[in-house]
Order: structure tokens, then C-alpha cells, then sequence
């Protein structure tokens, strides 16, 4: 029996339960006692919906409005290490940092080596160096833009760290993922990495003056990635060389225009 | 191993809910993954106890409800199963799919005390 009340409903008379966190009522005279006791000692199921990625999505869609109020217009380059996404960047910034303003962030597990190649073409960069993370996040991103400082109508990329597996699954905020692939790599890529061709809206072939060297079939990897995303837009062009590069220049132009445009409304 | 950083965003989410809807520990996670997420189960698993280890669900286990993949073909308008992103229509054999289910990963129920 129960040494306060004297019922004996929890089968230990006069046991003494200590509570833990629970919220009483001023009317409750006896915070201590086990009546409160029994619901938090008994497990309860509880339902939800929550996505795995929910606290980066909430980063990203404040990352997102950040830009559309800004007018800038943000890539986020994936591909695999050596792909050439860092010499796309600096051919890209040589051509076009007349036209519009350029800032870059650099992801890299270690080092600032990229960002030291970025800044050397004039143009603002902040590297971020995740450690052991094998991607970037919109956390991140959110406080790497404030460091940075962005100018408006703008366009920034961001070079994520090189692995074609998990940067797939981590909005920052960036209009559209574009993955790098270079002709060295093989052109079975898109089928064994599809998650990331999959989430990305823009393919760039790179090293294209290394077909003659390589045995990369073009037709089969263009039909491997539209097979995983068949909207998937492709340039095929060599950073290096400067082969077919004005398709890419002209596509951040276009993009660039109607960010601009957007914002000015 | 994104799985790491997915399992340190259920901890967080965890913890949230531990303060608004009092509860001391966690006893079992109920995660609804897509075969067609990006997750892979063992890595998920192979981290869990690292991520959780000093929290409140440092005990706890995973119960994972596994949804099919499946999509819509665009060229025939018929549901097929897909195991992979690139899969192919098995009525037409077509490859323009829309993903209908398949790309799920989420928290769907704790089992708390």
C-alpha cells in the first residue's frame, strides 16, 4: 500500500518513486508521488514524419531565399577528385569576371591549395576545410556566405569536396548541382554513380582533348546519363584546351541574365 | 559515409523532441528508407551506435521499414518497379520514369520512455 494515499495500484506499497522532468500542476500536492510516475515510466509510441535531412534542408531553403533576395546565381560543382572541376573555375572566372562580379567557395578535406588557385585569378574565395565530412552542408554554406560577402547580382559557385557519393544527398541552397565528369574516368560513371547524376540538372564532360588517348565512348556515357536523369543537360568541353568552352560560358551568361532580370522585378 | 551525418541530424531531432515531448531515452527508432535513397543500411547501422553512443538513445535499436522503388512510366503511363535510378519500364521498356516512391528516408515513429 501506497505510503501517502494508501492505494496500492502499483503492487509496491509505500514505495517512494522519484520523478524525473515532468511538469505538475500547482494543485498536485505531493509532486513525488507515483500517480505522476506511471505514465513516463511506461514506454510510448510516438509518430512523425521527419526526413533524414530535414535540419540541412531548413539551412538550405534560408541559404536559397538568401540568393533569390540577392540576385545571385550559385552552382554547386560535384564530381570526383581530378575531375577538373578547380580549372573549370579559374578558365571560367578568367572569362567572365569583366561581366559580372565571382566569388567562390572551395570545399577540400585539407588544404587551401584551392582556393590560393582561385584567389590568384583576383576573385573572392573562402575554403572550407571539412575534416573528415566527405561533403559540404548548408550550415556551412550559411556562414561561409557571410564570411565571404557576396555582392548582389552575382554569381557564386561552390566546388564541393571531390566524391561522387555524398554530396548528392546535401542541398546548400545552389540553383542547380552540376556534376564534372572527365573522359579519364571511364563512361560507365553515370550508371555506377547515378544518385549524383541523378541530382544533378548540368553535365559537363571534361578533358575532351583526351579522347584520342582514352577509351571513353561518348555516345554510351550520354546514354547512361540520360538514362538515370533524362532531362540532364550536357556540355562537352576541354577546360585546359578551351575546346568548345563558350557553350559553358554562354550557358552561365544566359543563367546569369535571367537571375538578374528576376531580381530586378 | 553521409550515413554519419544523417544519423547526427537523428540525434539532434531526437534531442528536440526529448525536450517537447518529455522523455528521458529512446528505445527504438522506426526509419522508413527509400530503396532508391542514397542510404545504405549496413553503414546506417555500422554508425549508429558511434553517433547515439553518451545520448539519449545511446540503447536504443533501429527498426527499418524498407519502401519498394517505383515509378511511372512517362512513355506508357504504367507503375513498374525500380531497384536502380536507371531502371527500365517492364511494359515498354522505356527509360523516361518518374520516381513515385522509392526515395524516402525519414524518422516515422520512437518508441520512448
Amino acid at each position: 500500500m501506497c505510503g501517502i494515499c494508501g492505494c496500492s495500484d502499483s503492487g509496491q506499497s509505500g514505495k517512494f518513486v522519484p520523478i524525473k522532468n515532468v511538469n505538475f500542476s500547482p494543485l498536485m500536492s505531493y509532486p513525488q508521488h507515483h500517480h505522476g510516475v506511471e505514465s513516463i515510466d511506461k514506454s510510448r509510441l510516438i509518430q512523425m514524419e521527419v526526413d533524414l535531412l530535414s535540419k540541412n534542408n531548413v539551412y538550405a531553403t534560408k541559404n536559397r531565399h538568401y540568393f533569390q533576395e540577392h540576385g545571385v546565381f550559385v552552382l554547386n560543382l560535384v564530381s570526383s577528385p581530378g575531375a577538373g572541376k578547380t580549372t573549370l573555375l579559374v578558365e571560367t572566372i578568367k572569362v567572365l569576371k569583366d561581366v559580372f562580379p565571382i566569388a567562390v567557395i572551395e570545399g577540400d578535406q585539407q588544404t587551401q591549395h584551392d582556393a590560393d588557385r582561385i584567389r590568384a585569378t583576383g576573385v573572392r574565395a573562402l575554403q572550407i576545410n571539412t575534416g573528415r565530412a566527405c561533403h559540404l552542408d548548408a550550415q556551412g554554406i550559411g556562414a561561409a556566405i557571410m564570411q565571404l560577402g557576396i555582392e548582389n547580382n552575382s554569381f557564386l559557385a561552390i566546388e564541393n569536396v571531390g566524391n561522387l557519393v555524398c554530396p548528392s544527398a546535401f542541398d546548400l541552397g545552389e540553383a542547380h548541382k552540376v556534376v564534372v565528369l572527365s573522359v579519364t574516368e571511364g563512361d560507365d560513371k553515370p550508371l555506377k554513380y547515378a544518385d549524383m547524376f541523378y541530382a544533378a540538372d548540368l553535365m559537363i564532360i571534361n578533358k575532351i582533348d583526351l579522347l584520342p588517348y582514352v577509351d571513353f565512348n561518348m555516345d554510351r556515357c550520354i546514354a547512361f546519363a540520360r538514362q538515370v536523369n533524362p532531362s540532364i543537360h550536357i556540355i562537352e568541353l576541354s577546360a585546359t584546351k578551351g575546346d568548345n568552352f563558350n557553350e559553358w560560358t554562354n550557358w552561365l551568361r544566359v543563367s546569369m541574365q535571367k537571375v538578374i532580370k528576376s531580381h530586378a522585378l | 559515409m553521409h550515413e554519419l551525418s544523417l544519423l547526427e541530424n537523428v540525434r539532434t531531432i531526437l534531442e528536440e523532441h526529448a525536450r517537447s515531448q518529455h522523455f528521458q531515452t529512446v528505445e527504438n527508432i522506426t526509419l522508413e528508407i527509400g530503396a532508391l535513397s542514397c542510404v545504405e543500411l549496413e553503414a546506417l547501422t555500422f554508425a549508429f551506435e558511434a553517433v547515439m553512443k553518451g545520448s539519449l538513445a545511446e540503447h536504443a535499436e533501429l527498426t527499418f521499414k524498407r519502401i519498394e522503388g517505383q515509378g511511372r512510366c512517362f512513355e506508357c503511363g504504367q507503375l513498374t518497379p525500380m531497384i536502380e535510378l536507371y531502371d527500365i519500364c517492364k511494359h515498354c521498356g522505356h527509360f523516361r520514369l518518374e520516381i513515385v516512391s522509392g526515395l524516402e528516408m525519414k524518422i516515422t515513429e520512437l518508441k520512448v520512455r
